[in-house]
């Protein structure tokens, strides 16, 4: 019993970078722009809050640093694929590459360096309900944001005007332009949004989840994560879930091999990213199905006609 | 301010210019990072971009350091113009050289008595059995799942990554080798013959100059290779024309696959000798960086490989002369992509200068 609460509480835990990372990609996904730079951006955060964190020993600002970090990666993309038209796959591919190249390089200093354990504090009065507590309610902070960004997302997303009339540049940007919406605008803003919130999930890895930084250490969690919006087909809340899942499958390779699973530990690290392309394959089989939820205008370079 | 206007035709002379300027982009803010971190410039250019050309055993390292740059990218080069993502080829990369490298691996147990020159025809092919076959799956799941390719092949390197990991940790490891996670060195009758004597060069360059010049005459002499360019820029008029998107699929995927695992078994039996957990520095990924730069042309690809092999060895040079960390080089593979990206604006966009 104990042990099931423990494991509901690293599943959460491992899935909340996945969820903040996927819920940043799905704003500027839901406005069009597909950024494939996230693996990048999510170290060059990780590495920069790390620092942060180090040189302040306050983790706020490190989660601060890394959101501002992520953004400013973000901006370079978004210039680049915004206003001057240049491929958003290749644009993303790029700031992934150079992300993990200049993670590397800036980073070389912060190897092997420690942070000091924050404890979990939990939510007094709820943390020591028998298995609720320590299963749900003893979790860094940062887990709590991420359902709250989820919530505060889906109202946005569906009840607003401004939510509305991201979809609508996501889904027609001809149209939106005709209207007088400055359809780059939007999407600078929202790709702004994406990078930080892609910061956020990198500077959670370093901080709190691993603590530490060492070259390589996002191990392709950026690309899951547009995975997850692919198979959440762009809603909010199927991204946290999905999110919720991969930390799962993350932790079961844990959680066999304390039951005595006999499989080589290479192989259990291999379920996440197996499990990614099993649950592409599912989701992809129908692509009408893609195609009626995907943001009709995704991944298209946008020229504002003159 | 300024506005961009589009060209009624690409201009010509931006897609030769456009490589140009971003690597004068790459070397300015290369002069600029050297002065920040307090090193003299001039000298910093000098042990990155001319250190690595000077002598004869400087060239060859880099003829060394681009072979499996130019295979890779050769492959990568054909799969973006026909509009096909194979992001993977560092994963491909790895299982040619794990394929390469049992294959090696065997001879050597067995100490199988052959000749270096009937063995490099055998490696070849298991380099790209290897890579074809993990290219195969991207493919094969796009095609019958409509999975995206992207993400299918780039998490399929980490599945190849920690495979390799598991065979040099577990059934491959030198049981002699004092527990590290490496198998035996591998038999000299398998090592990839040399070019020059006394250096690490090997014959696998004048294959990696020999399939550039192939794949030139496939995409710009053959319909088929032309029935995959089209594909690309026109899909609509490559549909009408009858070309099938499945068939350039699974060409370009087995193609770029295969010459990335013939890079990976080259990489494995040639300067390595044996197998451990870090074959690859990075070819795969940096390999699209050349693509690129290349302009997706084979011949390009060919000294786009050259740069980048430069970058790798002037980035170890400014570790040990200049003691700066060799992870430089990934920062200015990256000034150099999306520079490069910025500039090929230009080719298809005139800046016009509109008062408003």
């Amino acid at each position: 019993m104990n042990e099931t609460a423990l494991l509901i509480a690293a599943t959460l835990a491992a899935g909340t970078p996945l969820a903040l990372a996927g819920l940043g990609l799905l704003v500027n996904e839901r406005a069009g722009v597909v950024n494939l730079g996230a693996e990048g951006m999510m170290a060059i955060a990780a590495v920069t809050g790390f620092a942060a964190a180090f040189h302040t020993g306050n983790d706020w600002v490190g989660f601060a640093a890394g959101a501002a970090a992520g953004a400013a990666a973000a901006a370079v993309f978004g210039w680049l694929a915004l206003w001057l038209y240049t491929n958003q796959y290749a644009t993303g591919l790029a700031l992934s590459l150079f992300g993990g190249g200049f993670s590397a390089f800036v980073g070389t200093g912060y190897v092997g360096r420690k942070l000091e354990q924050s404890a979990g504090v939990g939510i007094p009065g709820l943390r020591d309900v028998p298995f609720l507590g320590p299963a749900l309610f003893r979790q860094h902070p940062m887990v709590y944001v991420a359902i709250a960004i989820m919530a505060a997302m889906a109202w946005f997303f569906y009840r607003t005007r401004a939510g509305l009339v991201l979809r609508s540049v996501g889904e027609s940007p001809e149209s939106a332009h005709a209207l007088g919406y400055p359809v780059r605008q939007i999407r600078m803003v929202a790709v702004l949004v994406g990078g930080a919130l892609c910061g956020v999930s990198g500077a959670y890895l370093s901080i709190i989840y691993a603590p530490m930084w060492v070259e390589g250490m996002i191990a392709g969690r950026g690309w899951i994560a547009l995975a997850l919006t692919v198979f959440a087909t762009w809603r909010p809340g199927r991204v946290l879930l999905g999110a919720y899942l991969f930390g799962g499958v993350t932790m079961l390779q844990f959680h066999l091999q304390a039951q005595g699973v006999q499989l080589p530990s290479q192989f259990m690290s291999m379920l996440p990213y197996l499990s990614t392309i099993f649950v592409l394959v599912l989701i992809s089989r129908d692509p009408l199905w893609i195609r009626l939820n995907m943001p009709a205008s995704l991944g298209k370079t946008f020229h504002p006609g003159s | 301010m300024i506005r961009l206007e589009g060209r009624l035709a690409p201009s010509r002379l931006w897609s030769v210019l456009s490589p140009v300027v971003a690597m004068a982009i790459t070397v300015a803010v290369a002069a600029s990072l050297f002065a920040l971190l307090g090193k003299d410039p001039v000298r910093g250019l000098e042990v990155f971009l001319l250190k690595p050309w000077s002598g004869t055993r400087a060239l060859t390292e880099l003829g060394l350091k681009a072979t499996p740059l130019i295979l890779c990218a050769l492959g990568l080069g054909l799969a973006f113009r026909a509009n096909v993502w194979n992001i993977g080829a560092e994963g491909q990369f790895l299982i040619g050289g794990i394929l390469g490298g049992g294959l090696a691996l065997v001879i050597t147990e067995n100490q199988v008595p052959v000749d270096r020159w009937l063995f490099l025809p055998m490696l070849v092919v298991a380099g790209a059995v290897g890579g074809m076959l993990w290219a195969g799956i991207a493919a094969f799941l796009k095609d019958r799942f409509n999975a995206n390719e992207i993400l299918v092949s780039l998490m399929l390197v980490y599945v190849a990554d920690l495979f390799l990991s598991w065979l040099v940790f577990g059934p491959w490891k030198d049981p002699k080798g004092f527990n590290f996670p490496q198998t035996m060195n591998f038999a000299a009758q398998t090592g990839v013959p040399r070019l020059v004597t006394g250096m690490r060069l090997h014959w696998g360059f004048i294959l990696a100059l020999v399939a550039a010049v192939a794949m030139w005459a496939f995409m710009f002499r053959t319909y088929k290779g032309m029935q995959l360019m089209v594909g690309g820029p026109a899909p609509a008029a490559a549909r009408y024309a009858g070309f099938s998107s499945r068939w350039a699929l699974w060409v370009t995927f087995l193609i770029s696959g295969g010459l990335a695992g013939v890079a990976g078994a080259l990489e494995v039996a040639g300067p390595m000798g044996q197998l451990t957990p870090h074959v690859s520095q990075g070819y795969g990924f940096a390999a699209i960086i050349v693509a690129f730069v290349g302009r997706l042309h084979p011949l390009g690809a060919v000294l786009a490989s050259l740069i980048l092999a430069t970058f790798s060895i002037g980035g170890e040079l400014a570790q040990s002369r200049l003691g700066l960390p060799a992870a430089i080089t990934g920062v200015f593979q990256g000034v150099l992509l999306l520079s490069l990206l910025a500039c090929d604006t230009l080719i298809n966009y005139r800046p016009r200068w509109s008062p408003r």
